[in-house]
C-alpha cells in the first residue's frame, strides 16, 4: 500500500554476487546504468542475466554487494517498496482480472483512487483500449505482451525491467515490437533494462549493451563499439561471426601496429590492439574481407595463397570458405552486388581488408 | 445384423450402464410419492402426504439437522486447515514434507471401520463422551485429506510468476494472497468444500462408531430400515439430489457465461 518515495537517478550495482547452493550465478558484478537509457543485458542462457534482473526487481536477494538507485540503497528493499516494475517473459497477466484491472493493479495497490485516466492513457499508448473489458486469455500473444508492458509503464517507475519480453513472439511480430518498445521508451523517458539472448534484438534497441558470460560482464559499450571492437573472443563470436588468425607484434610505429601472421606483414591502428603481450589473435569479421583473383590490384592488408573450398549462397550475400596456406579455413561474406569476381570451388584467391577493421586480442585468449 | 450390432453396440452398452446407475435414484424419487404403510416397498398408489409432512416420523428432521450441523462445521474447519496444509506442501520445501504428504494419504487408504473403531477407543480412553462433538472431530479428520489433495492440485498449477508480478506491482504479502493467490485457487477450495460436505453428510461407518446416542440422517435411515423406512426419507433424499444437481448445473451455466464475457 505504501507509496514508494520518489526515487530516481542512475542504477548502480556494486560488487553484486549471487550464489546458489552449488553455483555462482552472478559473480562480483559492478555496473552503472544511466537514468533514462535503454540498456540491454545480453548473454547466453545461464549467464546470470535473469538473476541480475531479479535482484534489481527485489525478487532475489544478493549474497553480497549493493544495489542502489541514485542515493537510495534498495539492496534488501521489498519488491513492492521499490520503484521498479517488470515485464515478465511469460507476461504473468492475472487471468482472473480484466485487462483494465490488470493495468490498474499497481495504481490501486498504491492507494490511487482515480485510475481511469492513467489506465486509458497507457492503453492508448499500446493501442489496445478496445480490449479493456476482456480477460488475458482472450488476447493474442502480441496483445498480451503489450498489456504486460502497459501494466508496468502505467506506474511510471524509475526503472522498467524487461525479461526476454519478446521471446515468445514470432519473428515478424518481434521486429515490430522492437521498434514499438524503443518508441515507447523514448516517449515515457523511463530507464529500460532489457534482458535478452538475442544479439540482434539487443543491438537494435539498446543504447548500451552489456555482454554477460558466466556471471560476469565481458564487455560493455554501444552496439557499434561491441561489434567493431570486441575485447574478448566470447564477445566477438556472440555478436556475429569472427575469424581469428594467430599473429605476433613486430613493431609499433606511432599509432600503427605492425604484426606478422604466418609470414605476412599486416598493420592495424594501435587503438584496435586489446592485447597486452606480443602474441596476438587477430580478428577480422567475415564481411570485412574482400576477395580478389591472384595478381589483381589490392589495398590495405593482403593475404595471398588462399583457395576456395566451399561456396554457399544466402540471398543478400555469398559465404565462402577460404583455405589458407597454413591450413586454416577463413569465412568470407561477399555482398551479391557484382563487386566480387566470379569464383568457383578450388579457385585460388587473394584476401584483403582495411586495417581499421582489424581487432587484436591476447594470443592466449579463448 | 452383425453390422447393425457393431455400429450400435457402444450405444446399447452406454444405455444399459446409465440405466443401471440411474435406477436407484429413479426408485428413490418415485417411492417418495408412495402411499406407504409401515414398509415403503410395495407401490400402493400416488400421494403427496410424505412431501407435505416431511418431519412426521419421529426423529427424522432432528437427524437431518444433526447431519447439517456436522457437515457444515466439519467442512468449515477441514477446508481451512486442509487449504493451509495444501499451501505448505505445494509451495514450500521443509523438513518432513514428504512424510507429511504420506501421512495425509493414510486416512484415505485406511478402511473406515478401522478408523471408526480406533477413534472410538481413543475417545473412550481420553474420557470424552461420544456425541456430535466427537462426530465432528472425526469428520474433520478424514475430510482434511481430501481437501489437501484437491487444493494442492490447484496450488501446483498456479504460476508462481503471478505472485511475483503482484509483489512487483506494489502488493504486499497479504494483498498478493488476497488479490491474486486466493482468487486463483478459489475454485479448488470450493470444490474441496463441496467434496468435504458430501463426504461428511454421507458418512455412516465412522459416524456410527462415534455418535453415542445422537443420530445423523444416514444413521436414522439405517435404524429405520429395521422397522421400515418412511417415505419421508425418500423425500429428503430427493431434495438433496435435486439441490446438488441444481448447484452443478448453475455452476456450469455461470462458468460458461463468465467465459463468454
Amino acid at each position: 500500500m505504501s507509496e514508494p518515495k520518489k526515487v530516481q537517478g542512475d542504477l548502480v550495482l556494486s560488487h553484486v554476487t549471487k550464489s546458489f547452493a552449488d553455483f555462482t550465478a552472478v559473480d562480483d558484478l559492478s555496473l552503472t546504468i544511466p537514468q533514462g537509457s535503454f540498456f540491454a543485458l545480453l548473454g547466453p542462457s545461464g549467464c546470470g542475466k535473469t538473476t541480475t534482473l531479479r535482484m534489481i526487481a527485489g525478487l532475489e536477494e544478493p549474497t553480497s554487494g549493493k544495489i542502489s538507485i541514485g542515493d537510495t540503497d534498495i539492496t534488501f528493499t521489498k519488491p513492492y517498496d521499490r520503484p521498479v516494475n517488470t515485464v515478465f517473459q511469460s507476461y504473468a497477466l492475472f487471468p482472473h482480472l480484466t485487462i483494465f484491472e490488470n493495468v490498474a493493479f499497481g495504481l490501486r495497490r498504491r492507494g490511487i483512487k482515480d485510475v481511469d485516466e492513467a489506465v486509458e492513457k497507457v492503453l492508448g499508448l499500446v493501442e489496445l483500449s478496445h480490449l479493456k473489458n476482456r480477460k488475458p486469455g482472450q488476447l493474442s500473444g502480441g496483445q498480451q505482451q503489450r498489456i504486460a508492458l502497459a501494466r508496468a509503464v502505467v506506474n511510471r517507475p524509475a526503472l522498467l525491467l524487461l525479461d526476454e519480453p519478446l521471446g515468445a513472439l514470432d519473428l515478424k511480430l518481434r521486429r515490430q515490437m522492437q521498434i514499438e518498445l524503443k518508441w515507447i521508451q523514448t516517449e515515457v523517458g523511463i530507464t529500460f533494462v532489457h534482458v535478452t539472448h538475442d544479439q540482434e534484438e539487443a543491438m537494435t534497441m539498446a543504447d548500451t549493451v552489456a555482454v554477460m558470460n558466466n556471471g560476469k560482464i565481458e564487455q560493455l559499450g554501444s552496439p557499434v563499439d561491441l561489434y567493431e571492437n570486441p575485447k574478448t573472443v566470447f564477445v566477438a563470436n556472440f555478436l556475429g561471426q569472427s575469424n581469428f588468425i594467430d599473429g605476433v607484434v613486430e613493431s609499433t610505429d606511432g599509432s600503427t601496429v605492425i604484426a606478422n601472421i604466418h609470414g605476412t606483414r599486416i598493420t592495424f591502428p594501435k587503438s584496435r590492439n586489446n592485447a597486452s603481450g606480443s602474441a596476438l589473435k587477430i580478428g577480422i569479421r567475415p564481411e570485412k574481407f574482400r576477395l580478389h583473383d591472384p595478381g589483381d590490384n589490392t589495398h590495405g592488408n593482403v593475404l595471398n595463397g588462399g583457395k576456395i573450398t566451399d561456396i554457399s549462397f544466402t540471398g543478400v550475400s555469398t559465404q565462402y570458405l577460404v583455405e589458407m596456406p597454413w591450413k586454416q579455413e577463413l569465412v568470407v561474406f561477399e555482398q551479391n552486388d557484382g563487386g566480387a569476381p566470379d569464383l568457383e570451388k578450388g579457385d585460388p584467391v587473394t584476401l584483403s581488408w582495411e586495417p581499421q577493421f582489424t581487432f587484436a586480442l591476447d594470443g592466449s585468449s579463448k | 445384423m452383425t453390422r447393425w450390432l457393431s455400429k450400435n453396440l457402444i450405444r446399447i452398452y452406454a444405455g444399459l450402464a446409465i440405466f443401471y446407475i440411474l435406477l436407484p435414484i429413479f426408485y428413490t424419487i418415485t417411492f417418495s410419492f408412495n402411499d406407504a404403510d409401515k414398509r415403503n416397498i410395495v407401490w400402493r398408489g400416488f400421494t403427496l402426504d410424505a412431501w407435505l409432512n416431511p418431519c412426521e416420523p419421529i426423529g427424522i428432521c432432528e437427524a437431518l439437522g444433526n447431519s447439517f450441523k456436522v457437515g457444515l462445521t466439519a467442512t468449515f474447519f477441514a477446508t481451512i486447515l486442509g487449504t493451509m496444509i495444501a499451501f505448505a506442501l505445494g509451495r514450500y520445501n521443509f523438513k518432513g514434507r514428504s512424510t507429511t504428504n504420506l501421512l495425509i494419504f493414510l486416512p484415505m487408504a485406511t478402511p473406515e471401520v478401522v478408523l471408526g473403531a480406533s477413534l472410538l477407543s481413543m475417545f473412550i480412553n481420553m474420557g470424552v463422551g461420544s456425541g456430535l462433538m466427537t462426530v465432528i472431530i472425526a469428520h474433520i479428520m478424514f475430510c482434511i485429506s481430501f481437501v489437501v489433495v484437491t487444493v494442492k492440485a490447484r496450488v501446483a498449477s498456479l504460476d508462481p510468476k503471478l505472485e511475483e508480478a503482484a509483489r512487483d506491482l506494489y502488493a504486499n504479502e497479504w494483498e498478493t494472497f488476497r488479490r491474486v493467490t486466493l482468487p486463483l485457487v478459489a475454485p479448488g477450495i470450493a470444490a474441496a468444500a463441496l467434496l468435504s460436505f458430501s463426504l461428511s453428510f454421507d458418512d455412516f461407518i465412522i459416524t456410527n462408531f462415534n455418535s453415542g446416542t445422537v443420530n445423523t440422517f444416514p444413521e436414522y435411515v439405517w435404524t429405520a430400515s429395521l422397522r421400515g423406512v418412511p417415505p419421508q426419507a425418500n423425500v429428503i433424499g430427493t431434495v438433496m439430489f435435486v439441490v446438488a444437481l441444481a448447484a452443478v448445473f448453475a455452476g456450469q451455466v455461470l462458468g460458461k457465461r463468465k467465459q463468454k464475457k
